[in-house]
């Protein structure tokens, strides 16, 4: 098993195009994989360092961010993460239809989630709470750390999620033009594991950033 | 039907004849010519930036100012190390040689992920670039180490640089997670994980530490960036930032780095001795755990480079004792080297005089570290030309040592041709003199209390800066001399044959240049790497 791709290769003679080896796409995802938690990792590393530092302020900053604003976030990535899995479930029974539709409610779920965060920002932009803005600059350091470190992370995890809702569009096109199907599902796959990383992510920010106050 | 002469049963063009044009190069997927391309790409840099060496020696020939005023010399001195750091010394070996040979030592024909093996060249060709322009547009001062706060402060542009060097991470994360994923998958069906050559276990090795130590670098810049030009507070301590915690971030990364730079080297002695010395290698598996033992050890002693920082004893005894036991993988692969030697029947061609001079020249790098690594000294020598000369040793010495042995040993199998090897000895001894006149005044300086990093220096380190300065001549000279050497043997060379040295490693048992699916045929795997057909010792 562990050398079936050598073997493709080298009946095909098709110099890397054409053979389709799913466990080296598999192998090739999760290394990316960990590259993304060990980015996030480290910015969680700056977060518990300085909660550390400055707790008191933390708790206090914490406690301006909506927890149901940040709990209906999680509830909608949530879901996002049950139709993506549901999506790949499917096509593997080769309904494709459906799982265009699961995977179509994937990204309707990822722009809900971008909608109630850029509110979420505009609000605090509309406070005058951003980065060296007047109101900012007269609060203690560990709450303009805090807010830094908001911005930081949540743009971060944002940009993922647009980045993960562009993956699925692909994805969506690879499954209706059939590229993509029951035998040949890796794409699809990895695709999912890639949106439940930023899933991931989001479940570690929602606590951290909201609860802690 | 392999063991036949090449000629004989060769249908296809070799990988250079393939197809022609610039425009097959750049958008080519074959393994082979992306590690061409990476060397193309790599050597001027190299060059430059060590031309800028020279020039900075030349500036401390006498105490006071020559011709360089403070503010370029610190921008020389920043844009040799990142390029040397960032361009040649990381991606060195794994991009140029690695590409070219991990798919061909283990039979396959190219690696995992081919279309993403050429987008890591254009991210390599993006990175350089953004160097190149920030150099154009006012070269930033603070070193390649970026140290917070003084890269917030500071005036010339670090957006570049720091930019350069997020988009070369993402160019060595993404060779090494293709060579890790080539390695698990396309290994021919007969070769088993103890029957690979020892350079694909110091490649595998290596891309596990450029999967999991450089993200962390990565984020690290873009958090430096944010907190420059978007005012967010992360690491200025005038704003409640912790400036520890960037070097603990960036070490992370930086030291780990290290043994992306040495590790490929290591795997590249590990096929020259035994080839040059006609024997099979000397504790196969000590070697092989060895490279995994430096790449785990070696991510847990980034520590010690912040002994005078600021971090508490314990935390100092840890990384010190770490810092020592990493020493121990590295000098169990110089012992069996040694001991592959021993009793073989040596040939002292070129690339074996540059790969023993690797370990002389790593060994007293090497040892210097562990003298680094004691706490009570390193307080005495941090910061000065002693540490210059340290990693020069082990970079320059090491890694670049072996590079210049990786362009011998297989120069001719790349482009089929045979370089002089009279003048390739006399640039290997001329270099082998310049380094040593170059770097040996440095420890006795550094010792001695000279600073590192200072544009000038008081009278009584004269003697140690011309002498040195001095050796730099030579050391550029014998570069010029070797790269002149190979490549009037690209246009004037005689044709090489399959197998010029005898080696034993799959590269050897297929035509020069390869063809493009690198074997005619299926590769012959009835002999292991290290099997000999004139062994002339077993054990």
């Amino acid at each position: 098993m562990g050398n079936a791709g050598a073997a493709t290769t080298h009946d095909t003679h098709s110099h890397g195009v054409g053979h389709y080896d799913p466990a080296a796409g598999k192998i090739g995802m999760w290394l990316f994989l960990f590259t993304e938690v060990l980015l996030f990792g480290t910015l969680f590393i700056a977060f518990a360092v300085y909660l550390q530092k400055y707790r008191f302020d933390f708790r206090e900053a914490s406690g301006h961010l909506d927890k149901l604003i940040g709990a209906t976030n999680t509830g909608i990535l949530l879901t996002s993460s049950l139709t993506m899995a549901l999506a790949i479930a499917v096509l593997e029974r080769s309904r494709k239809r459906l799982s265009l539709m699961l995977s179509a409610i994937t990204i309707l779920c990822a722009v809900a989630f971008l909608v109630i965060k850029s509110f979420e920002w505009r609000a605090k932009f509309e406070h005058d709470i951003y980065p060296k803005s007047a109101t900012m600059l007269q609060k203690p350091v560990g709450e303009q750390m805090f807010y830094g470190l908001y911005f930081t992370m949540t743009g971060l995890h944002a940009l993922h999620v647009i980045i993960g809702a562009v993956v699925i569009v692909f994805a969506m096109v690879l499954v209706r033009t059939g590229r993509t199907n029951a035998e040949r599902i890796t794409f699809l796959q990895n695709t999912g594991l890639y949106w439940h990383l930023v899933d991931l992510v989001w479940i570690f920010l929602f606590p951290l950033f909201y609860l802690i106050g | 039907m392999s063991s036949q002469p090449a000629a004989l049963c060769m249908p296809w063009p070799n990988y250079l004849a393939a197809k022609p044009g610039i425009l097959s190069w750049l958008t080519t997927t074959d393994h082979k010519r992306i590690g061409v391309l990476y060397l193309v790409s790599m050597m001027p840099l190299f060059l430059v930036a060590a031309s800028f060496a020279v020039m900075f020696r030349l500036e401390l020939f006498s105490p006071g100012q020559q011709f360089l005023t403070n503010d370029q010399y610190n921008r020389l001195l920043t844009v040799h190390g990142v390029v040397m750091i960032f361009l040649f010394i990381i991606p060195g070996i794994p991009a140029v040689f690695g590409n070219f040979f991990l798919p061909i030592l283990i039979g396959a024909e190219d690696v995992a992920f081919p279309r993403i093996n050429l987008t890591s060249w254009y991210c390599y060709v993006a990175g350089a670039i953004l160097a190149l322009v920030s150099v154009a547009v006012g070269p930033p001062d603070t070193g390649w180490t970026f140290y917070v706060p003084y890269s917030v402060q500071t005036h010339p542009n670090v957006l570049l640089p720091m930019s350069a060097a997020f988009i070369l991470g993402w160019s060595s994360i993404l060779t090494g997670l293709n060579f890790v994923t080539t390695v698990h998958r396309l290994r021919a069906k007969e070769m088993g994980w103890f029957e690979m050559p020892l350079f694909i276990w110091a490649l595998y090795a290596t891309g596990w530490v450029q999967i999991v130590a450089t993200p962390v670098v990565g984020i690290t810049l873009v958090m430096v960036l944010l907190e420059r030009y978007l005012g967010i507070p992360i690491f200025d301590p005038a704003r409640g930032g912790d400036p520890i915690l960037y070097q603990h971030m960036f070490w992370i990364y930086s030291h780990p780095a290290v043994y992306i730079m040495v590790l490929p080297a290591m795997g590249v002695v590990s096929e020259i001795i035994p080839t040059f010395s006609r024997k099979r290698i000397f504790g196969y598996k000590y070697i092989a755990f060895s490279s995994i033992a430096i790449a785990s050890i070696g991510s847990l002693v980034w520590g010690h480079h912040m002994f005078t920082s600021g971090m508490s004893d314990f935390a100092r005894i840890v990384f010190s004792f770490l810092t020592f036991f990493v020493a121990v993988p590295s000098a169990v692969k110089v012992f069996n080297w040694l001991a592959t030697m021993y009793k073989g029947s040596i040939y002292l061609a070129p690339p074996m005089v540059w790969t023993l001079m690797f370990i002389f020249l790593f060994s007293i790098g090497g040892l210097t570290g562990l003298i680094n690594a004691s706490l009570s000294l390193d307080v005495h020598l941090h910061d000065t030309s002693w540490i210059v000369s340290h990693f020069h040793f082990t970079m320059f010495g090491g890694t670049g040592v072996i590079f210049f042995a990786a362009l011998h040993y297989w120069w001719p199998k790349m482009f089929g041709r045979m370089y002089n090897h009279r003048v390739a000895h006399v640039a290997a001894v001329l270099f082998f003199c310049g380094f040593l006149t170059t770097y040996i005044p440095l420890f006795i300086a550094g010792a001695a209390g000279m600073p590192r990093r200072y544009a000038d220096y008081l009278p009584e380190y004269t003697i140690y800066h011309r002498i040195s300065t001095i050796g730099s001549w030579f050391l550029f000279a014998s570069l010029l001399l070797m790269l002149g050497n190979l490549i009037h043997a690209l246009f004037k060379g005689k044709p090489a044959p399959t197998d010029p040295w005898g080696g034993a490693t799959l590269e050897w048992r297929t035509a020069t240049p390869p063809p493009t699916l690198n074997f005619s045929g299926r590769p012959d795997l009835t002999r292991g790497p290290y099997e000999y057909p004139e062994q002339v010792y077993n054990g």
